[in-house]
Order: structure tokens, then sequence, then C-alpha cells
């Protein structure tokens, strides 16, 4: 064996520094469409005309789609997280008073810090506060069926309301919606954004729903459903629901492994 | 059994629904609520660059124009940077331009209206130039997970023939879904768009 080793082709490699993880680019974790659901589902009439039948273009995420609006306190009102008294006219609205909590995370497990959550839902009777929608259950004149809340430094979020009730909708001439609370969810960059949907525990609609069984994966299907947290629940006012919501990991960021200046 | 890679799955996506105005724009739903509301204007007076209006509609496999669909732009300001902590570009920021909007189509005619200005060139992070581009989400009843397009301006033709984005598009028909065009009303410039989600013409929508 010759004492010193050959230099090896590539300079690189000759070089006495460590080996360090590479930068992470930034961009967000492929989406997994298995479990999302399909754009054509024809058992949900409406998406049939409503669907892209062209392969999507897979893009690198570039800085268009890493960032993504910001939001502050500022945008919101103090009400904006009580649907009980947002709009409370003469009155608390009808209906179960329920708290709705939970942590918006990533695919990494890490909280999604100072992050929009927009919510809207019918009222207790299954009925929304919305010109076009013509169901015979009453509105009810304390309740407007919306709000939203900055999720704070860990990702948490909370927010107060009546729970929905479910309604026929044109389908089938027989569906109804479980009840069901919509959310609307941000993320750090413009690849994150999600609306999905919120459904409660022990609801038997829940199988049988046309929009629901959209969902191809049972698992990701069971993780829309919020449990019962007596836990978090307010003696003698509210019970409680935990809803937690994932976006999309990010492969590392900038502001971590970069530093300021770079 | 190898050990566990304890990665969380994301939530599935579930439509927006007919009624998501009452939760993204309550005033379209019919009624007043928060002291605050986000809007379909990006400008301010004091916002920098071209103002312009983007006009369009989303159209179904049969050509009819989507009446309850909710569209969501977000875009760099007019010196091509964003307004995001990510974006350490070396144009100007404007604290004041969010540089996101949304806007619900209108109930009879589906035109959907943004007001806001022409964003600047971007250089993308491998040094290369990317044409002036506003990034779109459509979201409605029927589309089971938001749908993602973009933008692009008629009058960048030499900007846009080199952009690396439009050039992934195999077919270069189909480039021409993503190009706005551009025409002077009264003295206003308004940018044009058509998303067809089915069709011959059917809109390019990316996986990002």
């Amino acid at each position: 064996m010759n004492a010193q080793a050959p230099a090896l082709r590539d300079p690189r490699l000759n070089r006495p520094e460590p080996f360090t993880p590479p930068l992470g680019d930034g961009g967000f974790f492929q989406r997994d469409r298995s479990i999302h659901p399909p754009a054509h589902a024809p058992g949900y009439k409406s998406s049939v005309l409503r669907s892209p039948r062209q392969a999507l273009l897979s893009l690198e995420n570039s800085i268009s789609e890493i960032t993504g609006p910001v939001f502050g306190h500022n945008d919101l009102g103090p009400l904006d997280n009580d649907l009980i008294r947002n709009y409370a006219k003469d009155g608390d609205p009808v209906g179960e008073r329920i708290i709705v909590h939970g942590r918006v995370l990533d695919e990494t497990g890490r909280g999604v810090p100072n992050t929009l959550v927009e919510f809207w839902q019918a009222n207790a009777g299954g009925r929304y506060r919305h010109k076009k929608d013509t169901y015979l259950a009453p509105i009810d004149p304390n309740f407007g069926g919306c709000g939203r809340a900055l999720t704070d430094d860990s990702g948490y979020y909370y927010f107060r309301t009546v729970k929905p009730g479910p309604y026929p909708w044109r389908n089938y001439v027989n569906s109804w919606r479980p009840a069901h609370i919509h959310f609307s969810v941000f993320g750090s960059g413009f690849a994150q954004r999600l609306i999905t949907q919120m459904y409660f525990e022990g609801d038997p609609l829940i199988p049988v729903c046309p929009i629901l069984t959209t969902i191809p994966d049972k698992d990701a299907l069971d993780r829309l459903v919020a449990p019962l947290d007596l836990n978090a629940s307010s003696p003698f006012d509210s019970l409680a629901y935990r809803f937690d919501i994932v976006l999309r990991g990010q492969r590392s960021t900038y502001f971590e492994n970069r530093t300021e200046g770079n | 059994m190898p050990q566990p890679l304890n990665y969380l799955k994301e939530t599935a996506s579930q439509t927006a629904g007919p009624y998501v105005h009452i939760g993204l724009i309550p005033a379209m739903a019919g009624f007043d609520i928060f002291e605050k509301n986000f809007s379909n204007v990006l400008v301010t007076p004091n916002t920098a660059g071209q103002r312009i209006t983007l006009e369009g509609k989303v159209l179904d496999g049969t050509g009819t124009p989507l009446r309850d669909v909710l569209l969501e732009i977000w875009q760099a300001n007019a010196s091509g940077r964003y307004n995001h902590p990510a974006d350490r570009s070396a144009g100007a920021l404007e604290p004041e331009f969010r540089g996101w909007g949304r806007a619900g189509s209108d109930f009879e005619s589906g035109l959907v209206t943004f007001e806001t200005i022409k964003p600047g060139a971007i250089t993308d992070r491998a040094g290369r130039k990317c044409a002036p581009h506003i990034n779109v989400w459509v979201v409605a009843r029927g589309i089971n997970i938001g749908l993602n397009t973009r933008l692009y301006f008629s009058d960048e033709e030499a900007a846009n023939a080199a952009d690396p984005v439009l050039n992934l598009i195999e077919q270069p028909t189909r480039r021409k879904t993503l190009i706005a065009t551009r025409s002077e009303r009264a003295g206003k410039i308004v940018y044009s768009f058509t998303i067809n989600l089915q069709g011959p013409e059917e809109t390019v929508f990316f996986d990002v």
C-alpha cells in the first residue's frame, strides 16, 4: 500500500470538510394525491363537468410556490373566533354550544405558526346564511356562520360555535350532508393552500356522504372526523371537539440553514 | 420491520362547496360580519407599478361559466419580489402590497375580476429569468381539490418564449391556455383570461 492515497479525480472529494446535509431547496414534499379525492368522482355529480381530464403538470417548487400571503392579527377583529357572539343581534344562536380546537401541523409534525384559518358552517338547523341557500330550515337571526383565527407560535387555534345540523342537497334525491364545518388554511407557501371539511365523531351520515366518500383512503377519511374531547370541554357551558390539520411538509427552509445575508 | 418514518399525512382536501362565500367573502353571501375583509383589490394608492384589471371566467365541460367559483391570486410586486420572508431577491419590498387577493365570480355572468398591478419578472433560484406571471388557485363546488394554474401576459412574448415553466408544457398550443390577453378599455388596461376545466382548450393545471 502506498503511504499516501492518490488524489481523487473529483477535487471536491479531497476536501477535509465534514459532510453536512445539503441545503433544503425549500420546496414542499410532493403531494400524495392518493389520499385526496380524485378530481373526477362520479358519485359526487358536480365533479363530472368540473374536473380536469389532462394530467396535472408537475412543477418543481419555485419561489412562486414556496412563498404565500402573510397574515397578522391586524387582519382580524376581536370576535372573529367566536361564532356565538360575532353575529349575535338579540341573544345567543340556537344549538349545541361547542369549542373546536386543534393544531395546524406540517407533515414533519411541526406546528405551523401564525397562519390564517378560516371556517364556515350551517346553523344548528342545517341552514346556511347565504342568498343561494333555499333549504326550508330557518335562518338563525343570531348566527352568521363564519369566523377565522390565526394560529399561535405552536400552530394552535380554537374557536367557539354551535354544532351545525345536517341538511339535504341535490345529488341523489335523498342525499344528506353529515354535520360539518368547512376549513380554509394557508400555511407558509401558496402550495400548501388547502380547503377541507371537519366532521363529527359518531355521525351516522358519514359513511353515506357522496362528498366525503370521494376520498379513496379510509384512514384519510377518518382523519377528517373530529373526536369529542371531553377534557377540553367547558363544564356547564360547551362540549369540545379536537381537529388537527396537517399541511404539506417542507424540505428544510432557508431560515434555518442559511445565515442571514447568504 | 424497518424503523418507522414518523411523517404525518396531509389532511385530505374537500370541495369548497357552493357556499364558500360565507367563510371567505361574506358580503357576497349577503351579509356583513367582519370588521376587516379580504377582497379582489390588491392595490393601494401607494402601490408601485402598472395598474391592471384581470378579468376572466372559469368554464365547465359544457362551456358554461361557473357562477359559484372562487379564485385567489398570489403575485410578486412590480419589482418582481414576493412579500414573503423566503424571497430574498434584490427587488424593492413594499410592505403595503401583500400580493394576494380573492374574488368570487358574479352570480349571473360568472365574471371574476381583480384590480392589481402587473408583476415584475422573477429570477428563480437557478438564476433563470421567469416571465411575469400571477399564480392562480381555483376552488368551487364540484372541485375536489384546489386547482393551481398561472396567468402570463400577452404583451410579454419574448419573456414568455423563454419562460422555464411555459416551456415545460409539451404541446405549444396548450401554453396559450395560460396567456391573458391585453386590451385597453376606457383608459384602463385589462387582461382577459378563460380557465377551461375540460375540453380541447383545457387549461394547464399544475401539481405544485
